[in-house]
C-alpha cells in the first residue's frame, strides 16, 4: 500500500487525532484499491458498482457514528467526515451511496424507530445484507417538499400508502425504503419493504451525471403496511429535514474529496505537460488556478472541520451545515471545472478524473437543498426574513 | 499457540530518494514510511493462521517511534500484542535477525511470519538467518500455506514455477505476493487497536557485521528512440535487437 496523498496546505493533520487519521488513510487505501481502477468502467456503463457493498460493510463505515451495540463503529462525526472525503475522491457515487444508507436511512430508524425496529434493521443495514433508500422528493415536489402528495391512511392493523416518488438514489437496488407520507395531514416515516405489494422501484434512465450511483422512481400503488412499520417518533417535515441535514454534512465533506482528487490531477498534468517549451505549471495563469483551488479546498476543510467538531459538541445549527454544504458544493464543481481547462483535451477523456467529478457535482449541487435553499436559509437566519414564498 | 509477526517501517515505494550528506544513508527528508510491503502479506497470514488454529499474535519491530505508525496498522488488522525493540541505530541483516530471534524466543512463538524481503535495503535475508539463530524450521517466498496440527505445507515460488514443501514447527515463513489479500483495518478494528498497549523494549547492544562504505544512485535512464511507429519498423527493429543489444 501507498502512503496517503491529499492536500493539507496549513497543517490541519495536527488538528485530527491520531485515529481520525488512520481512518481517513485506510478508506483512501480501499478507494486507491477497490474503486478507482473499476469506476470509470461502471460509470460508463451507468452501472453503481455493488459489489463493492460487503467489503465497505466490513470496513465498518455503514452508520458509523451509531452505537456499537447495533453493529455499528460508534465513532465521531469528523471520522465521519473523513471518510465521505475519501470515498468522494473515488466517486460521488460512492459517497451517495453511504450517505443514503447512513444518514438517510440508519440515522432515521436510530432516531426515530422504535427499539424493536433499530433491533432489527440496524444490524443488517451495518453489515451491508439490507440496502435502503429515502423517499421524499415527488416529481412536483423538489424543493419544497412540504407539498408532498403521498399519502398514508390508517387501516384496522396498519397503513395503506399511495403516491410517487422521484430521484431516489438506490431505489431499484434498495431492499427497503424510508417513504416519507401525509398522514392526516402530517409527514411521517414509514419502513417500506421491497417485497410489499403495490410497490415498484423503475430505474430512471438517460443521466449524465452521478453515473455510478442508482437513481429510481418509486410507485406506492395502495401499498399495505403493518402498524410496526411506522417510524413512531416521527413528527412532520422537521423528522426529514433532520434527516437531510446529517446528509448534507456528509456531503459537504465528500465533494471536499472530489476537489481534492481534480485539483491533484490538475497540479500533476500541469507540471509534466509542455507547452510552448515549458510545463505549463510555469505559466502565471495556470498557477493563479492552481492557488484559487488550493485556497478554496483549504477554506472548505477548515469549514468542515470546525463543523465536524461543533456537531460532535452537539452545538451545531442547521445553518452552519448549509453553509458547508453551500459552499462546499459550490466551490468543488468550480473546481472540477478549472481542473478540467488545465487538463485541455485530455480533460475530456476518462483518462483522468475531473470530467466525472464535475458532471457528478452537477446532481450533488442539487440534491439535499439546492443552493438556493441553503441561501435562503442562511438568508432567513440572519435577516429574519423568510424568502422561500 | 503463539504467532509472531516481524514488521519493518519503510520509506513509500512511490517516493523519490536520494541519498544523504554522509553518502551512506539515504536522506529521510519528504519521505513517507509505510508498512513494508510484503510485511502485509506477513501479518494477514498471522491473523489467518490465528483465525484457523487459535492462539495469540504479536507484532515485534526494530526501529525508532516513527515504527509505531506501522505498528499501529498491523493491531488495527487484528494483531493482538506489540513489542516495539526501540533504536535509533541502523544495523545490518544479521544483527537484526539476532535482535528479532531475542524477542522471538521471549516470546515463545512457534510460528514466525516474515515479509520475503524489506524493500528499503532488499536484501532478503532477516526472515532466514533468524530461523537459523532460533534453530526453527524455515520456508521462504512462501505463496500457498496449510498448518495442520505440527504439519507444515508450505507452496513456493522458485524461478519459472512453484515448488511444495513440508516441515513442521516451529517455523519461520516468509512470505510473498500472492499468498492472501491483505485485510483492510475496519473501523471496530482501528477503535480496539486503541486500547492496546505497544510493548517498548530496549534491545541488547549489537554490532555490525558489514559496514555501508557509500551509496549513490543508479546511473540515470538512457532516453528511448522511436524507431519508426507502423510495420515498416519492424527489419530495422529486429537487426537493432539482434546486433545492438543482443536479446535475440
Ligand atoms: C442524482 C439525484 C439523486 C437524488 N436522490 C434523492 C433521494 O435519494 N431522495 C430524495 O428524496 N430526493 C433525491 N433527489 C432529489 C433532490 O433532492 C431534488 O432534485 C432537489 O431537492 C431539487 O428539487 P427539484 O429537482 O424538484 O428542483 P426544483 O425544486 O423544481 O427547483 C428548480 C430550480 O428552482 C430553484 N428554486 C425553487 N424554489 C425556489 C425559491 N423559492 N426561490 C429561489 N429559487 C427556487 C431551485 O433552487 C432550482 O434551481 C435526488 C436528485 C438527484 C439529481
Amino acid at each position: 500500500m501507498s502512503a496517503y496523498r491529499g492536500v493539507d496546505y496549513l497543517d490541519l493533520d495536527s488538528l485530527l487525532s491520531e485515529e481520525e487519521i488512520l481512518v481517513r488513510n485506510n478508506i483512501y487505501q480501499f478507494v486507491r484499491q477497490e474503486v478507482i481502477p473499476v469506476i470509470e468502467k461502471h460509470y460508463e456503463e451507468g452501472k453503481f458498482p455493488l459489489h463493492l457493498v460487503p467489503k465497505m460493510a466490513e470496513l465498518g463505515i455503514f452508520g458509523i457514528t451509531l452505537p456499537e451495540k447495533y453493529g455499528c463503529a460508534n465513532m465521531n462525526n469528523v471520522v465521519y467526515g473523513l471518510v465521505m472525503q475519501e470515498l468522494e475522491r473515488g466517486d460521488s457515487g460512492i459517497r451517495s451511496f453511504t450517505s443514503v444508507q447512513s444518514s438517510l436511512v440508519m440515522y432515521p430508524i436510530y432516531t426515530f424507530g422504535s427499539e424493536k425496529q433499530k433491533e432489527y434493521w440496524l444490524p443488517k443495514l451495518a453489515k451491508g445484507e439490507v440496502i435502503g433508500c429515502f423517499g421524499l422528493t415527488e416529481p412536483d415536489f423538489g424543493s419544497n417538499p412540504a407539498g408532498m402528495l403521498t399519502k398514508a391512511e390508517k387501516t384496522d392493523n396498519g397503513f395503506i400508502l399511495n403516491g410517487s416518488k422521484m430521484w431516489i438514489t438506490n431505489g431499484s437496488i434498495a431492499d427497503i425504503a424510508i417513504i416519507w407520507a401525509k398522514l392526516e395531514g402530517n409527514i411521517r416515516g414509514f419502513i417500506v419493504e421491497k417485497e410489499r405489494k403495490g410497490f415498484t422501484a423503475v430505474e430512471m434512465k438517460g443521466k449524465h451525471s452521478l453515473r455510478a450511483s442508482v437513481t429510481s422512481e418509486l410507485i406506492l400503488d395502495n401499498v399495505e403496511i403493518p402498524e410496526e412499520n411506522l417510524l413512531p417518533q416521527s413528527m412532520g417535515l422537521k423528522s426529514a429535514l433532520m434527516c437531510l441535514n446529517q446528509a448534507r454534512y456528509s456531503i459537504a465533506w465528500g465533494v471536499t474529496g472530489a476537489m481534492i482528487e481534480c485539483y491533484l490531477s490538475a497540479l500533476d498534468y500541469s507540471k509534466s505537460r509542455i507547452q510552448f517549451d515549458k510545463p505549463i505549471a510555469a505559466y502565471q495563469m495556470t498557477q493563479e488556478k492552481l492557488v484559487y483551488m488550493l485556497t478554496e479546498i483549504t477554506k472548505s476543510q477548515l469549514l468542515n472541520l470546525q463543523i465536524g467538531r461543533l456537531k460532535d459538541q452537539n452545538k451545531v445549527k442547521h445553518t452552519h451545515i448549509s453553509m458547508a454544504k453551500r459552499n462546499n458544493c459550490e466551490k468543488a464543481l468550480e473546481i472540477a471545472q478549472i481542473a478540467r481547462e488545465i487538463l485541455g483535451a485530455n480533460g475530456i477523456l476518462n483518462e483522468y478524473p475531473v470530467m466525472r467529478h464535475a458532471a457528478n457535482l452537477h446532481s450533488v449541487k442539487t440534491y439535499e437543498g439546492t443552493h438556493e435553499m441553503h441561501t435562503l436559509i442562511i438568508g432567513e437566519d440572519i435577516t429574519g426574513f423568510q424568502a422561500f414564498t | 499457540m503463539k504467532i509472531a509477526v516481524c514488521l519493518n517501517h519503510v520509506p513509500d515505494t512511490a517516493s523519490k530518494i536520494s541519498v544523504g550528506q554522509d553518502n551512506q544513508s539515504i536522506d529521510t527528508s519528504g519521505v513517507t514510511f509505510v508498512v513494508n510491503p510484503y510485511d502485509e502479506f506477513a501479518v494477514e497470514e498471522a491473523l489467518k493462521t490465528k483465525e484457523k488454529v487459535g492462539g495469540d499474535t504479536v507484532v515485534i519491530s526494530l526501529g525508532n517511534d516513527n515504527n509505531k505508525e506501522s505498528i499501529k496498522k498491523a493491531l488495527a488488522m487484528g494483531v493482538d500484542n506489540a513489542v516495539l525493540l526501540k533504536t535509533n541505530e541502523i544495523y545490518d541483516s544479521l544483527s537484526v535477525a539476532k535482535i528479532l530471534a531475542n524477542e522471538i524466543k521471549t516470546q515463545n512463538a512457534e510460528i514466525v511470519f516474515f515479509g520475503k524481503q524489506s524493500v528499503d535495503y532488499d536484501n532478503g535475508a532477516v526472515g532466514q538467518m533468524c530461523a537459523e539463530l532460533l534453530g526453527y524450521n524455515s520456508v521462504s517466498v512462501v505463496v500457498g500455506l496449510e498448518i495442520n496440527g505440527n504439519k507444515v505445507r508450505a507452496e513456493r515460488e522458485i524461478e519459472g514455477g512453484r515448488e511444495i514443501v513440508e516441515t513442521e514447527l516451529p517455523v519461520v515463513i516468509t512470505t510473498q505476493k500472492g499468498l492472501n489479500e491483505p485485510r483492510y483495518a475496519s473501523l471496530k478494528g482501528i477503535m480496539a487497536a486503541k486500547k492496546k498497549i505497544i510493548d517498548e523494549k530496549i534491545p541488547e547492544n549489537c554490532s555490525n557485521y558489514t559496514e555501508t562504505i557509500s551509496m549513490k544512485k543508479p546511473p540515470a535512464k538512457q532516453p528511448g528512440r522511436i524507431i519508426g511507429t507502423d510495420a515498416t519498423a519492424v527489419p530495422e527493429l529486429i537487426r537493432l535487437l539482434k546486433e545492438e543489444v543482443k536479446v535475440i
